[in-house]
């Protein structure tokens, strides 16, 4: 039915333009442009009311060919809301996740708005993942040039390198607005509704919003996605000034360099941080709770982080530790940690540092979002949610029309995971049966150099092939044996893969090495496809490239199936 | 064959302990694979010791890198009792670089593991012991316990490594003056040192409770442990400390530009660094030399202040400073002995000058610089208090009139701020005498009557030239002006 209301109003105009990419070019464009968005996306259309003057009435101002072609895709399903609500989907959050799971809405014709109570871009953008790159971005290329000896084998010479600190926070700063304005214009130009204020869910298919201050506005949705993501979390006894004692929301402005700073946590942020502040002079002292920094990596790959990015350094650690109690730098006294032992809780130590970075996670941010209207209650925060991320409520049950994405759930606290979980959720309310791989999804941190992983760590696999009954194997290769690696004389690294040699699957892949990040995702496509080792194998690699450590890494493995997937058949004896 | 250095003879009963002992020279031995022959080579064995056919070799330590001097066991891949063939894999090792799997060039049995995983030992330790037939794993058994007895350091987690320190720092410098006015620390003090200095300890084996730390908060700093092991704080190259000024100029002028300095015939110390003077700091040198051609003296004058501190009290609302005061005094008690206000010119006559000009020494940021407080003697305290803000900021800003800081005839010097009891000030060129000013503090004092009491006294000392100022002279002004400033009334008129 709604498509056909598209088509009464394009087909006077052109009646190819919806099959026709080029359409951008052709003198119309821009008109019919603006009317197939007013189909696609204003309620008006349902009700056919005042069509025409409003669609010539208002000339898209985004001259963008790909726009249109999206615009174009989103016109073939003709979104317009079901009738009785506002919107089809209505996304409260608009990070990364509410971002991605808007414009995937958009392309699959749904009437959709975003609830926005903060800022565009959400954490990853202003607070997150985007500002760090760049002081990593500074960081790698400092460390690039005051390395004396590596410079030399090259046979450089650079005198005194130096920094700017005003001018690096700079560029952070700019790089984050930068990208919140793009994500702004993206969401605008296919017309995405962006709701301002704090939104609050009043009943399942209802949810308010509105500026402090302000009256609230109520809208209706056929369905709801809950992103409002994380907040850095502060265990307690840490009292944070944000001047001495601080969180990734104030590191990230750089507005110091600290001589020495701890950093609580070994986690990707901490990780991220000390090769930021290393590299700017600073020393560091980690404090990790657990016995082994870098928790949660493989522990091969931690080990070798350890020497590669830990060890050289300067900076030291204290493990088995909680920071119990720290106090911000006043009355001429420095930042105060206590330490006691993360299991006796006898003290152990006290520090005295500069300044101190608190990296201990993120905990949810999903306080007044009105959960108690719909019966559900979080679990130390998150928003429980099945596989198709549809909210459970208190009960156990299924709330329907709620969907939560993001580190909101805390299924996988990454931005692009959020994203990920956000087309799923999209596909899933249109009508495509879609459950997210969580396995597939890569995680990257972007120390010098990287480090990357896929899928399960090795003592993950080894407990899932004790209880699943199957054989698992290892297989390594390191950039030493790299062309591209020796040209850079960045030779340190390893890549790893786990896999079960009965069936060739890949179970996990970790990489530490020069741009390991942007070399998971062939291992993280093939995982996400089912790829093979066996298949994968015979994939050509340009050379001389970084990718032929994975090309190496999937030739060393022994996989004991024939090349055809046919072959793998398991043979009944 | 080829990675066996040193073979030992173990076989029969007797020398089974003479393990510990054989290690030549392990540390040369690059070659991973690594089975130590322990009753001779294939070929040999038949030759030397034909009638013996037990076989027990030793795996031991490998060195997986230049600068490894001990390992740690990651984990034994196969476990005692197991068969091994030539390349397999045997044990992981970690050194100082990576870990690595270590495999061996022979068949046969692992009959006991004497470094478990997890435990270290120095490079060419024997870590487990390799029988060749299931015949002799009792005999391996029985030697690897005598060895862990007889031998305990491999199996200890930290052996006394060799000092063998890694290569990676220059070697420092040689006469390394060792550091170490035992710590000034009193009582239990924490030791705080930054990550780095305490590696940097470790790598120079500097004991870091022997450090005085200099960084905030009394911590040791690299500098710290650098400065204690001699070795030349790195050029600021590597420092990426904000670098707001890119240091500018010629290529730094490091130690061998001491052709120019004056004091050429002294060898250079090392780690020295030579900064020329500024303009500010040529002019108070020349100024210096200068003064070595006039002869001075000294006299001091001890005053009591209380009467002084009363009034000072009662006038820094008003923007008084103790400075201001003692100028004044001392150009009041220069009215009454023009003398002291006089100079010597060309040391044929006196040279009495007209007004009182009080310059008052003050030091800025990497110099000295004595403002004037033109006729002190005429203008009150209030009024010079002004002039004297209006000088200090002029003074910082680098923006005093040449007449503002050279037209002194009488300086003062006021160091009693900081602590100092007494001082003795150096007579700039065409004064003639300065007065330098300790600081003021309760004494204990015997009046005629022989009571005590507690009085804030100040010690002045006044050097003046002597060409043109006598003793005499001198203790009449100190007089006057001890006068002045016990009954400090009159300042205030």
């Amino acid at each position: 039915m709604p498509a056909s209301v598209s088509l009464s109003l394009s087909l006077p105009l052109s009646p190819t333009a919806r099959s026709d990419p080029s359409v951008a070019a052709s003198p119309f464009g821009a008109f019919r442009r603006s009317g197939l968005r007013f189909c696609g996306l204003r309620r008006e259309v349902l009700s056919l009311r005042s069509l025409n003057s409003e669609a010539s009435g208002r000339i898209s101002p985004y001259p963008a060919r790909g726009l249109s072609n999206k615009v174009l895709a989103a016109a073939k399903s003709n979104g317009s809301p079901t009738k009785g609500f506002d919107y089809d989907l209505v996304i409260i959050g608009a990070g990364v996740g509410g971002h991605g799971a808007a414009l995937h809405a958009v392309e699959k014709g749904l009437k959709t708005a975003i609830i926005e109570g903060d800022i565009v871009g959400g954490t990853c953008v202003n607070r997150g993942c985007v500002p760090s790159k760049a002081l990593l971005a500074v960081s790698g290329r400092m460390r690039e040039l005051q390395d004396e000896h590596h410079l030399k084998a090259l046979g450089l010479q650079v005198a005194s390198p130096g920094y700017d600190r005003q001018s690096v926070a700079d560029h952070a700063n700019n790089l984050a607005s930068k990208i919140r304005s793009n994500l702004t214009n993206s969401m605008k130009a296919l017309g995405v509704d962006i709701l301002t204020g704090v939104g609050t869910i009043v009943g399942t298919q209802r949810v308010k919003y509105g500026k402090v201050g302000f009256p609230d506005t109520e809208v209706t949705a056929r369905n709801i996605i809950i992103a409002t993501g994380s907040v850095p979390f502060v265990p307690n006894g840490i009292e944070v000034d944000g001047k001495t004692v601080f969180t990734s929301d104030h590191a990230l402005k750089l507005e110091w360099v600290p001589d020495w700073i701890a950093i609580v946590g070994s986690g990707y942020i901490g990780l991220e941080f000390s090769d930021v502040y290393t590299a700017l002079g600073s020393e560091v002292t980690f404090v990790e709770a657990l016995d082994q920094l870098m928790p949660g990596f493989d522990p091969e790959i931690a080990k070798l982080a350890q020497r590669i990015l830990i060890n050289p350094r300067k900076i030291d650690h204290h493990t088995g530790v909680f920071a119990k109690k720290i106090t911000p730098a006043k009355d001429r006294k420095p930042v105060l940690i206590e330490l006691i032992d993360a299991k006796t809780k006898e003290p152990k130590d006290t520090l005295e540092v500069d300044a101190a970075l608190i990296a201990t996670g993120r905990a949810p941010f999903t306080k007044g979002l009105g959960l108690e209207n719909i019966n559900v209650t979080t679990v130390r925060g998150f928003v429980p949610v099945d596989e198709h991320m549809q909210v459970m409520d208190a009960d156990g049950n299924l709330v329907p029309h709620i969907y939560c994405i993001g580190d909101a759930n805390g299924k996988l606290m990454l931005a692009h995971a959020a994203s990920a979980q956000g087309i799923s959720v999209v596909e899933q309310i249109s009508g495509n049966n879609n459950v997210l791989n969580h396995l597939s999804i890569p995680a990257a941190c972007f120390t010098h150099p990287e480090i990357s992983m896929v899928g399960l760590t090795e003592p993950q696999a080894r407990e899932k092939s004790e209880k699943d009954g199957f054989e698992i194997r290892v297989a390594k290769t390191s950039f030493k044996a790299n062309t591209k690696a020796l040209a850079e004389n960045e030779g340190e690294g390893l890549a790893k893969l786990i896999y079960r040699p009965d069936t060739g699957e890949i179970l996990g892949v970790h990489i530490l090495g020069l741009h390991a990040a942007d070399l998971i995702h062939e291992a993280s496509n093939a995982i996400a496809l089912g790829t093979r080792i066996q298949d994968i194998r015979f994939a050509v690699h340009a050379h001389p490239t970084l990718s032929e450590v994975l090309d190496e890494l999937f030739k060393s493995a022994k996989v004991n199936v024939g090349t055809s997937p046919s072959v793998s058949e398991p043979v009944a004896v | 064959m080829a990675a066996s250095p040193s073979t030992t003879s173990v076989a029969g009963a007797g020398p089974l302990l003479s393990f510990s002992s054989s290690l030549s020279s392990p540390s040369r031995r690059v070659l991973l694979p690594l089975v130590r022959r322990s009753s001779g080579g294939a070929g040999r064995r038949a030759a030397r010791i034909p009638a013996i056919s037990a076989k027990i070799r030793e795996i031991f330590m490998p060195a997986l890198s230049s600068t490894m001097t001990e390992g740690k066991i990651v984990s034994w891949v196969k476990s005692e009792g197991d068969r091994l063939s030539k390349g397999e894999s045997v044990v992981v090792v970690e050194s100082d670089k990576a870990d690595m799997d270590v495999e061996t060039f022979y068949d046969g049995i692992l009959a006991a593991i004497v470094v478990p995983a997890g435990e270290s030992a120095p490079v060419g330790a024997p870590i487990g012991l390799l029988a060749e037939t299931e015949d002799e794993v009792p005999l391996a058994k029985a030697q690897a316990q005598s060895q862990s007895q007889s031998q305990p350091a491999p199996v200890t987690q930290s052996p006394p490594s060799p000092p063998s320190v890694a290569a990676p720092s220059p070697p420092p410098p040689p006469p390394a003056p060792v550091a170490t006015p035992v710590a000034v620390s009193e009582g239990p003090r924490k030791i705080v040192a930054t990550p780095f200095a305490k590696k940097l300890a470790k790598q120079h084996k500097v004991d870091i409770g022997t450090v005085v730390g200099t960084g905030p908060y009394g911590r040791i700093t690299p500098s710290d442990i650098e400065a204690a092991v001699g070795i030349q704080p790195k050029v600021p190259v590597s420092s990426p400390s904000p670098a707001v000024t890119p240091v500018p100029q010629s290529p730094a002028p490091s130690a061998d530009t001491s052709a120019k300095a004056p004091a050429a015939a002294l060898p250079p110390i090392p780690g020295s660094t030579v900064v020329p003077f500024t303009t500010m700091q040529a002019a108070v040198s020349k100024n210096m030399v200068e003064s070595l051609s006039v002869p001075t003296f000294r006299v001091g004058y001890p005053v009591t202040t209380n009467a002084l501190d009363a009034l000072y009290e009662k006038v820094k609302p008003k923007g008084v400073t103790m400075t201001v005061l003692l100028a004044k005094a001392a150009a009041m008690a220069l009215a009454k002995h023009p003398v002291v206000n006089a100079s010597c010119k060309d040391g044929k006559s006196f040279t009495y000058n007209e007004s009182i000009n009080i310059a008052v020494a003050v030091a800025i940021d990497g110099g000295l610089i004595t403002p004037v407080l033109q006729d002190a003697d005429k203008l009150d305290i209030y009024l010079l208090s002004q002039r004297w803000k209006d000088l200090l900021k002029k003074s910082r800003a680098k923006q005093l009139q040449p007449n503002e800081y050279s037209s002194g005839t009488f300086t003062v010097s006021n160091l009693g701020m900081f602590g100092v009891d007494r001082f003795d000030a150096i007579l700039p060129p065409g004064q003639g005498a300065i007065m330098a000013v300790g600081a003021s503090k309760p004494t204990v004092v015997a009046d005629a009557d022989g009571f005590f009491s507690v009085k804030s006294k100040m010690l002045v000392n006044v050097t003046a030239d002597h060409r043109i100022i006598y003793g005499a002279d001198l203790a009449a002004f100190l007089q006057t002006f001890a006068k002045i400033v016990e009954d400090p009334e009159s300042l205030t008129l």
